[in-house]
């Protein structure tokens, strides 16, 4: 009987749910096109010899990519996005957490606080990239206060890279000019995680944590033992989004440093342009391209993968 | 504090602008970089006005179309569709950059305010379909039950009942495009050349001169920001729901 009545209903709808798709597939071939189609394309020209102005599509095997992984600056570009990204997402996870648990003490003025450090996230990189620039300026701003206590810190001008170890031609460690931009990132996007953090915590009862004091947990505990580990999904979600923010990270760093003597704080994103539309190499621009879509690829897939299986 | 400084800083006339004192608050009030300022960014504010404003309108409108097919006609397939259109979201664009260009210029496009503008209606279909579904899917399937019954139609149901429940949905979703569009730069700045430019290029083509005049930059700075400032002041609600719903949960 109540199939029945299923069989009927979908009879019924058969032509609004016609209509329903017949509005989804225009969209749908405009993604296909312009993002699985133009990705087919890049990686297409990745393989090929289109390395001056005029395009040129003869097959050209991996000869960019190999050309790339013994190249001086793409192995710093590498360096520095591992060390950039690293930094990066733990400083935005612990600041975010921690002002976000600092907010939820019941703190007076919590919103105030809370459109403070969420009001950056209204800004572009390229002008958080050009403030930042002025005020971490070598000899000004924060270093003149530092220049006081006779610390003299060049900021995105150093060009020393913390010792590591040899990789290939280059200095495998961190460079400390990439701090500069880490923390002009943070400063950006910190206001991001604090959001996710606080929608998190007014999701768990208070009642919670109150069964948690009357068990004799102390503050500390209650924050360690249960706190903590229900706001992992939003960990994980703050850590997904940063890192596919600070994979293709391209504006900021445009903006505040360029690449830097000696490709200190280079990154793929910014190499791809110059190498693309300043020095028309379109194959070797492409291939860095691809490589920046299989690395954020690596965190992207298995999370749409997961949240489409918890969608079903 | 940084902001402090861009006031200061922009308020300054240049011969106090110097390294020593950032933090000092200007002798006198000068308005003069803030003339300079507008005098070299101003068409480009304006390429951003006729950019985004286009662009936030369809896009919103779009997605909340695809959010409603996503979420009240759900068929076989409609979730991993929605998967595919969601991962557009997560490209770096420089994967497609190469081509868009290409295809651009063969369409007479390129270099144009209308070509970005369907660069941005696209490459933002993604997360607008993705704030409508998870907004739709707030709304009682029995409400569209009910309307079916009454005899409403696809369209019918959401011309008289989706939008009007969406209004929240769609200040949201266009103050985040609006935001994203009007702060955009890898798009801007390789699709279109001077007078194209919008502001952001604009900006840093201005930092990119050979004597920095910080006093000036600061205040095209503030001048660029001064839009998405604004929405963030006057609609700070909508602008932090929209954060949220932009950060797929899954």
């Amino acid at each position: 009987m109540e199939r029945e009545i299923q069989i009927k209903r979908k009879k019924r709808l058969t032509k609004d749910q016609w209509t329903a798709i017949a509005f989804l597939i225009p969209s749908f071939i405009l993604i296909l096109i312009f993002v699985y189609g133009f990705i087919g394309w890049t990686g297409y020209v990745s393989l090929s010899n289109w390395n001056t102005l005029v395009p040129d599509l003869s097959f050209a095997g991996l000869k960019n990519y190999i050309y790339l992984f013994h190249d001086f600056r793409f192995q710093a570009d590498l360096r520095n996005t591992l060390f950039f990204t690293v930094l990066f997402i733990a400083l935005v996870i612990v600041l975010g957490m921690g002002i976000a648990i600092l907010i939820d003490q019941k703190l007076k003025g919590e919103s105030i606080f809370r459109n403070i450090f969420l009001f950056p996230m209204a800004l572009s990189f390229i002008v958080t990239g050009v403030v930042w620039q002025w005020l971490l300026n070598p000899s000004t701003g924060f270093n003149h206060f530092l220049n006081m206590v006779g610390i003299e810190p060049k900021w995105y001008t150093d060009t020393n890279v913390l010792a590591g170890f040899q990789w290939g031609s280059i200095e495998f460690g961190l460079p400390v000019a990439i701090i500069a931009v880490v923390i002009a990132a943070v400063w950006q996007m910190t206001g991001f995680s604090l959001a996710m953090y606080l929608a998190g915590l007014r999701g768990i009862s208070d009642e919670l944590r109150e069964a948690a004091r009357i068990d004799g947990a102390s503050e500390f505990q209650v924050y360690r033992k249960v706190v903590l580990p229900m706001l992992m999904p939003i960990t994980v979600s703050v850590i997904i989004i940063m890192a596919h923010i600070s994979l293709k990270i391209f504006d900021l760093i445009y903006a505040m440093t360029g690449s830097g003597a000696n490709f200190v704080t280079d990154v793929p994103g910014v190499y791809m342009f110059e190498t693309t539309f300043r020095g028309n190499y379109y194959a070797n621009g492409a291939a860095i391209a691809i490589i920046m879509l299989l690395l954020v690829a690596i965190f992207i897939v298995p999370y749409l993968w997961n949240s489409r299986k918890g969608d079903q | 504090m940084p902001i402090y400084v861009i006031i200061v800083t922009s308020l300054k006339p240049l011969d106090e602008v110097s390294l020593e004192q950032m933090w000092a608050l200007p002798t006198t009030i000068d308005f003069s970089s803030y003339a300079q300022a507008f005098t070299n960014l101003a068409p480009n504010f304006w390429n951003s006005v006729y950019l985004v404003i286009p662009a936030t309108l369809l896009s919103a409108l779009l997605g909340a179309m695809n959010g409603y097919v996503l979420s009240k006609w759900k068929f076989k397939g409609s979730n991993t569709i929605f998967t595919i259109i969601l991962f557009g979201m997560f490209i770096p664009y420089q994967s497609i950059l190469i081509p868009l260009i290409q295809f651009l210029r063969s369409i007479d496009l390129y270099n144009t305010i209308s070509g970005l503008v369907l660069v941005h209606v696209v490459y933002g279909l993604p997360i607008t379909t993705l704030m409508f579904r998870n907004f739709y899917a707030s709304i009682p399937d029995t409400m569209i039950e009910a309307a079916k019954i009454d005899g409403a139609s696809f369209l019918g149901i959401f011309r008289h009942i989706m939008i009007p429940l969406s209004i929240t949905g769609f200040v949201v979703v266009a103050i985040w495009q609006f935001t994203n569009i009007w702060n955009e730069f890898l798009f801007a700045v390789t699709i279109t050349t001077s007078d194209k430019q919008p502001i952001m290029v604009a900006l840093q083509n201005l930092s990119g001169s050979q004597i920095v005049q910080w006093n000036v930059q600061m205040a095209g700075a503030l001048l660029a920001a001064l839009p998405t400032l604004l929405v963030y002041i006057f609609l700070g609600k909508y602008f932090v729901r929209g954060l949220l719903a932009g950060s797929v949960k899954g």
